[in-house]
């Protein structure tokens, strides 16, 4: 495989990490860069990914495919030889040769070494049995997904950034988790003890248990973990066993290669190793005794490591002053420097305001900022680590320090944020994706973008975790050269305006029309785009039932045609069965319509109904005018609005059953059917605890009792499991009805279009939906007598309108008439 | 619109009025360029286009996709393509082929290439 006609140097690149590759794109940007030929080898077998980014796909933030850096067409564009599921386990040094563990031998001119990092692993009993896993690579996340499907209850021992990322993504993945942390209080190398605790506060909010002073003796089980044993006689059963409690330099295959090394692969200010052929750059480094962990000073390495390679003899390494933040959504946490004082000469400044849950402590030595630590708002953290990293003399500022930018430098209000303007270029913006100022500024003016969203999409600066997201905004604006306010997220880039804002203009306002509503907030396209018009359409059908006509141009194709497009241009058909009850002649007419239309799939759907799949668009119109014969109507499978009711036989039926779910199901489905919601809406009624009907997944839940009904709200299955929230237990039916229809118009009047129920619960709280329709007995009444009344209007079958001619033209192609 | 080259005449079939297509709306044609499918669009200011009923990302039908000013979103996963020009708005990029079209006494008709006869 050796291409020995190539007259280049061989540069061999152990490791397919974040380190190697970004060395190589460094490499490649250089005028020398072309001067090696490329082989790389990875031991994982997938291509380069963003390992920072795993836990946003533990929590389901993201998918694999996403945290990609460089394709496989990547490699081969730039004619790389990419070896992956191969590990180098020699290098011979007088052969010049690296041999790896399936027998590949390739000769070398250059070494580059950026094998990482290994999970620490003391040897506690039980580590290793089925159900314990480190959380290091994609492997181990997939080992996590799975057990999160089959099993309930995780342990994740480590409080440190990497194990409070699993521990919230697990939660985030239905499990119940504990967390076991050696010291008393979490992060303890990056916050002080009142950040810490502050943090686990908010965690034990969100539902982690913490056991904190916590030894871990042993994994007990015997097939498969069952639990933790600590050294205080604490037990936490457990079914996976996730250890995060920190990682060490992979140093195995220099050692073996008798290069120098310590704790990590020794290198010198050139990212040499003791052999000035043999690079290293990464977590597996050793740079005048310090390794690394973060991101932002192994980007530094592999610029300089870069430049040496491509023949720059001056570059040189420097450690820089860092800075920490957690990727765990709504918990703000920022680190810098020193944590607390450290001599006589350091004094601490904190301000604490635990009403608003906002910590901030400084660190000041001699004049000079030295460390900071914020909590709850971190939007000053860029220009703390400033200050330290410039050492700029702030003792005039320093009475005021603490409170914050604004206030020390009296900025006058909308002034505030990073400074961006006295940045270098080359300052690192966006850590995840190693942006830097620079590109974002050229991408600014050489494309002409203006909002974040755009800049997002061509720089990928803070299109991962979104902490540098206040950064990039403050570079538009400066490059810009004008204030670009800062406001709720848009509804698309036609405008500045919010969900919020435009829900309550259209009804404050009295706005009817989808060009009123663009008039008055200002749209910057008169037509609108893709994104808003399928917004404002719903927003204006919810605010006026009735008076507003659905404008079909302005929906996506599943809701224009009224079924499901699938990947081959086919639609699939799913008619309604109420509470999943059919009859003998409901599936006669289905197996007519099945073999006179020649569909190739009938399919039972999970919501207790049959899909008929691959009808062609043509066809549609006839197969709907059969079911509608024999009282078939269109079960909205497509749709923004309810799907459908599952039901359990309930107490017609079955020995456990409390009450008569499958009943309650068919009403609740006649009551919601046909209303258009901000999305898909599924329900379920199980006839007693044992939930049968899954109704603990559900968007409404209904679980029957002896007492009476348990309703429960924001569930929903998918990716992102999220188990329902107990809204309340009611005695009859009737009262199941009210707030089923109380919530249905709370969540249609008040949900972003696209955001389901789960995301909008986590998002305004349970409590507020808790007050608006329990505590408020009048408001509910006044929330289901609205949705009644919307309902009038919107339970005609579509189905049985377009069988009858309605929208042929959607239905047709346009036929080919004469030649001219 | 593309200029045909010299050898390449174009032979114009009618495809019937303006009206049969929904404004900002498109419909596909029961005939195909070279076995691919063929749409025309509506605009809301009753311009009109065609162009292959393929987004040049994954093949999606552009004519089930939303009709906004002068492009089209693609069903699939929402690439925004220009209907003048066929070139896939930024950051996007790619380009599906425009086909002649004309409305001669309230009628469309598409220009399709023919061979000249030798």
């Amino acid at each position: 495989m050796n291409m020995i006609s190539d007259p280049r140097e061989h540069l061999v690149v152990v490791g397919n990490g974040m380190a190697g590759m970004r060395t190589v794109e460094e490499l490649f940007k250089l005028p020398g860069g072309k001067r090696f030929r490329i082989t790389v080898f990875g031991a994982e077998p997938h291509v380069n990914y963003n390992r920072i980014m795993l836990s946003s796909v533990l929590a389901g933030d993201k998918s694999v495919d996403e945290i990609v850096i460089n394709s496989r067409e990547w490699y081969a564009e730039n004619e790389i030889t990419l070896i992956t599921g191969d590990a180098v386990k020699k290098i011979d040094r007088d052969s010049r040769t690296v041999i790896s563990a399936a027998g590949v031998e390739v000769r070398y001119d250059k070494i580059l070494i950026a094998t990482g990092s290994r999970p620490l692993a003391p040897p506690i009993p039980g580590l290793g049995l089925p159900g314990t896993c480190a959380f290091r690579d994609i492997a181990d996340v997939d080992k996590m997904l799975a057990a999160a499907k089959t099993h309930k209850r995780a342990v994740v021992i480590g409080g440190g950034l990497l194990g409070l990322e699993a521990a919230w993504g697990l939660k985030q993945r239905g499990m119940s988790v504990a967390l076991v942390h050696l010291m008393p209080t979490l992060m303890e190398r990056q916050l002080d003890a009142a950040a810490g605790q502050l943090l686990q506060r908010d965690l034990d909010r969100r539902g982690i248990a913490f056991f904190t002073d916590g030894q871990t003796e042993e994994i007990t089980g015997t097939e498969r973990a069952e639990g933790v044993q600590l050294a205080d006689g604490r037990f936490i059963p457990a079914d996976l066993v996730v250890l995060a409690i920190g990682i060490r330099p992979n140093i195995d295959l220099a050692k073996a290669a008798d290069l120098e090394v310590n704790r990590g692969v020794v290198v010198a200010d050139d990212m040499r190793t003791s052999d000035p052929n043999i690079f290293s750059v990464g977590e597996c480094v050793e740079h005048r005794g310090a390794v690394f962990g973060l991101v932002a000073p192994i980007w530094d390495q592999a610029k300089v490591c870069a430049a040496r390679l491509a023949g720059d003899e001056s570059a040189l390494f420097t450690s820089r002053a860092l800075s920490t933040s957690l990727k765990i959504t709504g918990v703000d946490v920022f680190s810098a420097g020193a944590l607390m004082a450290e001599g006589e000469s350091d004094d601490e400044i904190t301000l604490r305001d635990d009403n608003r849950g906002l910590y901030k402590k400084i660190v000041v030595r001699d004049g000079k900022l030295v460390g900071a630590v914020l909590y709850g708002d971190v939007a000053d953290g860029h220009w703390y680590l400033g200050l330290i990293r410039d050492k700029t003399d702030i003792s005039e500022i320093r009475d005021k320090l603490v409170f914050g930018r604004a206030f020390a430098e009296s900025l006058p209000p909308g002034k505030t944020g990073p400074d961006v303007a006295s940045m270098p270029d080359d300052a690192q913006i966006c850590g995840c994706n190693g942006v830097s100022k620079s590109s974002i500024v050229c991408a600014i003016k050489d494309k002409g973008l203006a909002s974040l969203s755009q800049v997002r999409s061509h720089t990928k600066a803070s299109a991962s975790c979104g902490q540098c997201t206040n950064l990039v905004e403050a570079i538009l604006a400066d490059t810009l050269g004008g204030a670009v306010e800062k406001k709720a997220p848009s509804i698309c880039e036609c405008t500045e305006a919010g969900h919020d804002a435009v829900r309550q203009g259209i009804v404050a306002q009295g706005l009817k029309t989808m060009g009123a509503v663009r008039a008055a907030f200002g749209w910057k396209k008169p037509e609108g785009c893709h994104k808003c018009r399928p917004a404002l359409n719903y927003y204006l059908m919810c605010a006026w039932p009735g008076e507003y006509s659905d404008d079909s141009r302005s929906r996506f194709i599943n809701e224009r045609a009224h079924a499901n497009i699938q990947k081959d241009g086919t639609y699939s058909v799913v008619p309604r069965m109420w509470g999943g009850v059919t009859t003998p002649s409901e599936l006669h007419a289905i197996a007519s319509v099945a073999e006179k239309f020649n569909i190739p799939t009938v399919k039972v759907t999970g919501g207790q109904r049959i899909d008929l799949l691959g009808v062609k668009k043509e066809d549609l119109p006839a197969v709907w005018g059969d079911l509608s014969k024999a009282g078939l109507v269109s079960g909205h499978a497509y749709a923004k609005g309810l799907r459908t009711v599952k039901t359990c036989v309930g107490s017609e039926w079955c020995r456990f059953g409390t009450q008569d779910s499958t009943g309650l199901g068919i009403k609740l489905e006649k009551m919601c059917w046909g209303s258009w919601t901000p999305h898909k809406v599924k329900f379920a009624v199980s006839g007693c605890p044992r939930n049968c009907a899954e109704a603990t997944i559900k968007d409404l839940g209904v679980v029957c009792v002896e007492a009476g009904y348990d309703i429960l709200v924001g569930g929903n299955g998918g990716i992102d499991v999220r188990v329902t929230d107990p809204l309340v237990r009611v005695a009859t039916e009737e009262d199941v009805l009210e707030y089923a229809g109380a919530f249905m118009q709370l969540y249609r009047e008040e949900a972003h279009y696209l955001e389901r129920t789960a995301p909008w619960i986590a998002r305004v709280g349970i409590a507020y939906v808790k007050q608006r329709l329990v505590d408020d007995a009048q408001g509910r009444r006044a929330l289901n007598a609205r949705f009644l009344y919307s309902q009038k209007f919107s339970q005609d079958d579509p189905w049985a309108a377009r069988a009858g001619g309605l929208d042929s033209q959607e239905f047709t192609k346009l036929p080919e008439l004469a030649d001219a | 619109m593309r200029d045909a080259p010299a050898h390449i005449n174009l032979s114009w079939k009618k495809i019937g009025p303006l009206s049969n297509i929904p404004v900002r709306g498109a419909r596909r044609l029961c005939f195909g360029l070279g076995g691919k499918p063929i749409a025309v669009f509506r605009t809301g200011e009753d311009k009109f286009f065609a162009l292959v009923d393929e987004c040049p990302h994954k093949k999606g039908p552009l004519s089930e996709g939303i009709v906004s000013g002068n492009s089209i979103t693609c069903p699939l996963h929402n690439w925004v393509i220009g209907l003048d020009t066929g070139v896939a708005a930024e950051p996007d990029e790619g380009r599906t082929q425009t086909v002649p079209i004309k409305l001669e006494n309230g009628e469309l008709y598409i220009g399709l290439e023919v061979e000249r006869a030798a």
